[in-house]
Parts: structure tokens; sequence; C-alpha cells
């Protein structure tokens, strides 16, 4: 198939940018969408232009590091994938593609599709961890019975790729589905409970001040989740800060 | 040089516990006084920054990536093994040591593989402290499974995402380290080359990836946890920025580079699908228990089915060659990795292979579905003999039991797997060769140490499922911390080393003026024409049968490729910003360094072991063919061109275990 696509370019953080109109024939259905890119970026290496950067690592769906506003929609035009696993055969002979970075004052631009997502490590940093040393000294795993529902769940909130698509796709640019996720795998655990308090108040505080926005509870971040983070997560972050707070 | 592994004295069980009684230890207070880099953040490099920095000295962790949480260790499915012997099935960890010796195909080192058996179950109780949620059963006990070529469920999971949720795990032990200031995180950097000082390792320059900057960074020690070099093949299941890059540098600065040619190819991946492909989608092992692996047992049926005239599941039973099962009978399709990927292989040489490229063999779940289905009727009270309700209940257990690995499949290759058989092929997955370390995981150079999946220590010639993250987890978590220790004690009075020296200015030069030749080359074909030249002369001819004519052949047309390289690549851009292209490059040169060290290490193990097979070194019925003469360490020494590179030799004794040959008729 024949495409048009119309790619954000952007030298580098302070410069404007703007959307740059490229031509690609003989797109195969069963290329990635990321292959496509690849050899418009032969084409445009073979022509002395610049390729067009763009962030990808392992092309399965876990690294979440690829991160595109395609037509619109983070990750492009279907559900519970990355881009990387979005294939061609979604679109068809003749189509427009426009292709932008993640859009928030939070994730500011590199280059072309590429994003600075640090504010999600530092909000880590702040407190998303169990304050255990590595000694291995710890009591046996069995030690500790975990309800086969809790631990399920946990593992629900866990499976975060940390990909920023709740971000991106926010009205609000609000990184509470990615932060609450975070605080309920914790906070579904007996390990987590000691720090529970502490933990919430300071990845919040981070959050904030990291300059992401409110959550209105459009639920737009769990649609476009990749790995079907539940709304529910955000609620049970919110019960935890009033529970923090309130102690 | 001679090789010393420095294994300690003593009965094999005690050499561990004994070793840490033993050596030096640093007051904290000195601590303080010591600087480590490491480089690479996956579960060997996550998992030791965290330690080191815990215990007090100053780290500084380096990435490609953008974030320390996106290094590949995040795309292991399966799981964790550990001899906890929670089921009570008989585990022990002599019994998971065995299994990885005799797994290996006895070509690893017997008490690094007994440690890291030892180690396994501190593993799995570090992880739940820190809040790794391992899937668990009604009780609230750790869940286990069962992989290949072990007879006990030894393995602990997280849903699909093991890898994942370890890689996690370690992450926020660093996190918590990075938040007190005892990390210093460097994301987006790449090492380009690791600086010696008065015989030591002292530091790395790195290049900052965002504007180009090259920096240098001075440390007591260097740990690269930098992983495989699977990506030389151009396709693999690694992800697309794996490289070798650092061990290779380390190797060019005197570090020995050992077993390059062990591969392990993974019998169950989505097959190429065209030129545009960039890299290859694995499909679980798991899948191997309930799907049947064949090809049509006749040409005619083949060629119909290329044509798209015919559909399998229109041939008659009779008419299906289930090779693995006629093969090997005792272990059918459940056989290890490496004897799954070479039969497919020889199916498709002969000229059976199902798709249009000729490489793909048959995954069929239809029987699978039509027993499950069975017995759900039975248990339920419905018709047994009523196939429409039977295939309906059969799918659905199929769709519990690997209803995403289904789903990814359908995704990339647009057909529906519950209605026709999956189609795979083998696909470069991991390297069990990698830099050379003694017991300490040091390497040839003092002060340098290699972890994980970079060392080459303990799956030998193959490594079993799930064995992968215990390795990088423990060598990282629990043996580095004390061995480093050792080591780091002799510079307590050493002070903070200068990044003035004229090491670092040589070394920072040598690497501006790689990038200064790449970018000024101005030929005519990209890296990437090189590259996928070079992943087709290492597919053809160091894959999954080897022989004398083409490792020689493969030899010489990889020098050739390295010198057209660079006299005609063309990378655009500069070196001063962000430019993926140099770094490509950059690896894709040392990838054609390697490549042609793999193929003389390959031609000089004249037997077939594991994951190596020549075609010379086989029995009459086609199975490898170890040979005694054989069973060492070929460890490389650099010195200059691959093919100038000298052999070392490091015997491997088996004093604990008996070498048997391996059958799985």
């Amino acid at each position: 198939m024949k495409l048009t696509l119309k790619i954000w370019r952007q030298k580098s953080a302070s410069d404007k940018g703007k959307l740059v109109d490229y031509k690609v024939d003989d797109v195969s259905s069963d290329m990635s969408f990321l292959e496509m890119l690849d050899v418009l970026n032969q084409d445009l290496i073979d022509k002395n232009e610049e390729p067009i950067a763009f962030d990808h690592d392992c092309r399965e769906g876990i690294c979440g590091m690829c991160s595109m506003y395609i037509n619109g929609r983070a990750h492009g035009p279907d559900t519970s994938i990355t881009v990387c696993q979005l294939h061609m055969r979604s679109f068809k002979d003749g189509d427009t593609i426009y292709i932008e970075p993640w859009r928030a004052s939070a994730f500011p631009v590199i280059k072309d599709l590429i994003v600075d997502r640090s504010a999600f490590d530092r909000i880590q940093q702040a407190g998303g961890f169990i304050s255990v040393n590595t000694s291995g000294n710890t009591q046996d795993a069995n030690g500790t019975l975990i309800s086969k529902h809790a631990a399920d769940t946990a593992m629900d909130a866990a499976t975060c790729i940390g990909c920023g698509a709740c971000v991106a796709t926010c009205k609000n640019s609000s990184a509470m589905l990615f932060v609450g996720a975070k605080v309920s795998q914790y906070a579904l655990l007996p390990q987590g409970q000691i720090e529970a308090a502490d933990r919430v108040r300071n990845m919040v505080a981070q959050m904030d001040l990291e300059g992401f926005g409110n959550c209105t509870n459009t639920g737009a971040c769990e649609i476009e989740c990749p790995k079907g983070i539940s709304l529910d997560n955000i609620a049970r972050m919110n019960r935890e800060l009033m529970k923090a707070n309130l102690n | 040089m001679a090789l010393n592994s420095r294994v300690p004295e003593g009965p094999i069980k005690d050499k561990w516990t004994t070793y840490k009684d033993k050596i030096n230890l640093v007051n904290p207070a000195n601590k303080r006084l010591i600087d480590v880099i490491i480089v690479g953040t996956g579960l060997a490099g996550g998992s030791a920054a965290a330690s080191l920095a815990e215990l007090g000295y100053n780290v500084k962790s380096f990435c490609f990536q953008d974030s320390p949480r996106r290094a590949h260790s995040i795309a292991a499915q399966g799981g964790i093994n550990a001899a906890k012997n929670y089921q009570g099935d008989g585990d022990s960890t002599y019994r998971l040591f065995y299994d990885t010796v005799k797994g290996g195909d006895y070509r690893s080192r017997e008490a690094n593989v007994y440690r890291l058996a030892e180690v396994s179950t501190n593993i799995i109780d570090q992880c739940v402290a820190q809040g790794v949620p391992f899937a668990r059963d009604y009780g609230g006990l750790l869940d286990n499974r069962s992989f290949g070529g072990v007879l006990v469920s030894r393995t602990f999971y997280a849903k699909g995402q093991t890898g994942q949720q370890l890689l996690l795990g370690a992450y926020s032990a660093m996190n918590r380290q990075i938040g007190r200031g005892k990390i210093k995180m460097y994301n987006r950097h790449e090492m380009l080359d690791v600086v010696i000082v008065d015989g030591k390792a002292r530091g790395i320059i790195a290049r900052n990836l965002v504007t180009g900057e090259i920096e240098r960074h001075s440390a007591h020690a260097v740990v690269l946890a930098t992983g495989g070099y699977g990506n030389a093949f151009y396709l693999s299941t690694y992800a697309m920025g794996s490289n070798v890059t650092a061990s290779w540098k380390a190797h060019k600065k005197g570090a020995f580079f050992a077993n390059p040619c062990f591969t392990q190819i993974h019998p169950t991946c989505i097959p190429v699908s065209g030129d545009h492909q960039s890299k290859l989608t694995l499909m679980s092992e798991s899948l191997r228990n309930d799907g049947r692996i064949w090809v049509p047992k006749n040409m005619e049926d083949v060629l119909a089915i290329r044509e798209g005239k015919l559909k399998p599941v229109e041939i008659a039973e009779e008419n299906r060659d289930y090779y693995l099962e006629r093969r090997y009978p005792a272990f059918g399709n459940l056989v290890p990795r490496d004897v799954a990927s070479r039969a497919a292989k020889e199916r498709c040489d002969a000229g059976y292979g199902v798709n249009k490229t000729g490489e793909a063999v048959y995954l069929d779940f239809a029987a699978a579905i039509q027993r499950y289905g069975a017995e759900q009727a039975h248990v339920k009270g419905l018709d047994e003999n009523d196939k429409v309700v039977v295939t309906k209940l059969g799918k659905d257990i199929i769709k519990a039991k690997y209803g995403n690995l289904f789903q990814m499949y359908e995704k990339i290759v647009d057909q529906n797997p519950y209605e026709t058989p999956m189609m795979i092929y083998p696909a470069v997955h991991y390297t069990m060769g990698g830099t050379w370390v003694d017991y300490n995981l040091m390497t040839t150079v003092p002060g340098l140490y290699a972890i994980g999946e970079a060392n080459f220590s303990d799956h030998g010639a193959n490594r079993l499922g799930a064995s992968a993250l215990m390795q990088g987890l423990a060598d990282g978590y629990f043996v580095l911390p004390y061995t480093i220790g050792d080591y780091l004690s002799h510079d307590i009075r050493t002070g903070k080393i200068s990044t003035d020296s004229k090491e670092f200015e040589e070394a920072e030069k040598q690497v501006k003026a790689t990038l200064d030749a790449l970018v000024n080359n101005k030929g005519t074909h990209s890296v990437d024409y090189f590259h996928k030249k070079l992943g087709k002369i290492m597919w053809n001819k160091c894959g999954m049968a080897r022989n004398e004519k083409d490792l020689k052949e493969a030899i010489t047309e990889i020098a050739e490729l390295r010198k057209e390289f660079w006299k005609d690549v063309k990378v655009p851009g500069g070196a001063n910003e962000y430019n993926e292209e140099l770094a490509k490059a950059g690896r894709v040169a040392d990838f054609l360094e390697l490549g042609e060290l793999f193929a003389k290490d390959a031609l000089q193990r004249e037997e077939s072991a594991g994951g190596h097979f020549r075609d010379e070194y086989q029995t009459p019925e086609g199975e490898a063919m170890r040979r005694k003469e054989f069973q060492y360490v070929s460890a490389w020494e650099y010195k200059g061109e691959p093919k100038d590179a000298v052999l070392h030799k490091e015997a491997l004794e088996y004093e604990n275990i008996e070498v048997k040959e391996r059958s799985y008729k």
C-alpha cells in the first residue's frame, strides 16, 4: 500500500517543531508500524536526509519505550497494544497518518518523536519501593501467606510498563494511573504496609511537583493503557492518601 | 598468561561458605571512599547497583535506554528457578546443580554452578520481601511450574511476565538508592571504552546519547552487566539496542572472551515474514506442553500449502509427520531447546517447510483442544461425542492457559491459532558464551567484572529455561557484593581516581576518532545494510548446524564485510547530537569483529555440544557427539584482528557429577 505520513519534526527541546509530509510506497500489511518507519528512515538516509528519531527497544510490547500519538490516539488505533505491536493491516492503501510525540509539559520533547519521561523515574525514587536491603537475609518467601486474590490484583497493577500513554491521552496530563498502579501494588501486599502512608504522600507530592495534572475521571487513560491497568487503582491511591493524611 | 579460575579448595558444598568466611572486608567508613561503575541495568546490573549502594559504595550506573526499567530482562516470560522444594518433589541444591551442568552438556564450571544453585533460594525470599507479586495458590503459598529438561517443579513465576516483575523489583531497590544519592544514574548513556590505569580497570568513556557529548567517568572497579550478543545475527529475540560493544571494548583491552560460539536458538518463535523484518518474537516454551509439532509427510502437500491450494487442517492424520514424537518417543515434543531447533531445521532443509520461505513448521493445538474438551464434557456431564460442544470447551481451556500468547500470535501473523496450527521456526535467543570470569566474576583485567548474560560461566553449551533470571540476580544480589569487596579492600587508601591521566586522555581520543571516522565516512550504504548482511552470514554459516567449510567461508566473508563497512558505511548527521544511526554504527562495527571470532571459535571446537552442532560430529542417528578432548572453556585473547586471537584453554573437571551422554529417546 501507499501512505502519506504527517510526522512531527523537532530538532531539540528549544526548537519550535512542525508536521512534515512524507510518502511511503510498498508498505506490506505484515509490517509492524515501527518497521514501516524503518523503511521510511532507510529511504531518508539514502536521500541524504535526516532520519526520524523515535524511541523503541524490545519491539514486543513490554519495555514501554515506544511512545507515539498516531491519528490522535496513544499507541495508535488498536487497543491493548503498544506501537511496536501495531501492524500495518490496521491501515489501508491511500491513508494519511498523523504521527506525533506524547504531549505533556512534564514530558518535554528531546527530538522529533522522543520525549523525556524521567519524571516517572523521579516519582518512583520518591517512594516506589519497599525499604528492604538485598542481603537475602529476609524471612522465608512462604513465611507470610498472601491470598491469591491480593497477589493477582497486585500483579494486575504491577504490569504497568511505564510508557506514559495514560499521561499523553489525558486532557489534564495526569499521571494518576501510573502512580496509582505502583501505590496499589504495594498497598495490596502485606510487605507494603509498613511504609504505606509515607509512600503515597511522597509519590503524590513528587507527581505534583513534576507538573502532572489532576484526575477528572474521564477514564481515557484506562482505555489507552496497553496493559489494561484499571481506574480502580486511582481510587485506591486516593483512598490510601486520605488514610495517610487522616492518621 | 595462564588462566586461573580461583575456585576455592574444599568440598563443593562448603566452598562458597568458607570463601565468604575468609575474604577481606571493607569497613563502612572506607566504603564511602570507593566508587564503582556498573554498566547495564538489567537483572544483573540493577541488582548489583542496588546491593553495592546499600553496602555504602558510591555507585555510578549506566544504561542506553531512557530508564533503567527498560533493560531487556524485562521481556523474559516464563519464570525463575530456585531449589526451594516447596512442592516436596525431591528438589535440592544438588539436583538444581546437576540439572544445570547436564543441561549445559558438561561445558560449565562446577563450582560456579553449585554456588548458583545454593543462593537460588535467597533470590525468592528477597524478591518476595521487595513486593514482587509471584503467583500464589488458593492457600496463599507460592505456586510453581515445571520447565524443560528437569523432573521437578521449581519454577516461580508472575503470569507470563516474570522478567518484568523481577526487573521492576531490582529497579525499585535501585530507586531507593538513587533517591538517597548512593547511585548516580546515567540514562541514555553508552559505554564506548574501558580505561585501564596501571593494569587495573579504573573507569570508562561514555557517550551521552542525547547531546553526543563524550564523558570520562572514573571508579575503583568497573562492572559489565551488558547482556548477550545475539544481535550479531541481526534477527533475534533480543531488543533492538542489545549489543556487544561494552564487552568487546573490554576484550580489546585485555579481557578474554569465552566460548563465543555457544548460542541458544529457541525452537518456538514466529517465522520471518519478509525483508522488512526487524526482530523476532518468542512464543513461550510452555506451549510445547500442549502443542504437537509436525510437517506434511508428502512433498505434494507441502507445495499445495505454499501455493495456498491446501489448508493444514485438510491434511489427514496419516499424512502428517510428527517428527519429534517419531524421533524422540520418550520426550516427544518436550525435548530440550537445542534438540527441538535442530530437528525443525532438518525437516525444513529437506524441503518440508510450510510457509513461503520454506522455514516454518506447525505447532498444532487441535489434539489438545479435543482432549481437554472431552475431559470438560465428562466433568460437566455433557455429550463427549458432540464435536461442537467438545471443541468449544477445549478452546476455553486452551484460552485460559495460553490466551495472551494466542492473541500475540494473531496480532502478528493475522491467523487464528485456535482454528489453524501456528507456524513457528527457531530464532537466536540467548548467548551462553561471554566474557571469561573467574570464581570472583572478575575478568582477566584486574578490577573489571562481568555479571549476568555478559559472562560465560554458568550455562555451559546450553541454558535451561528459567535459569537466566536466576543467574542474573544471583550474580548481582548475592555473589558480586562479596567478591568485589575482597578486591576493593586493597583500594581503601587509593583515593579518588583522576580522570585527567594520560590513559583517560588516550581512551577519549580513540573514541572520538572512531566516531569522527564514522560520521565523516560518507559512504553509500546504511548501517542496517551491513548489519543484515552480517546476520545472513551468521545465520547461514554459524547457525543451528555448522561445518568446517561453512565456518571457513564465514571467517573470510565477515572479514571482507568489515573492510567494506569501514570503506563504505554512511552515517548521516554529526557526532555532537542525538544520532541513532551513529550509535548503531558503533555497535555493528563491533559485531563485525565478534562475528569473526565466533566463527573461529566454532571452527576450533571439533565436537557437538549443546547449542553448538557440527555436522562432522554426530552419531549415525544424527545426534550431537560430544568429545572428551574438548572438555574445556575456550578463552580468546585479543591480538589485533580477530583472526590473530590466541586461544587459552580452561580445563573443566567434574568431581561431583558423572559425565554422561544426553539422550532424549
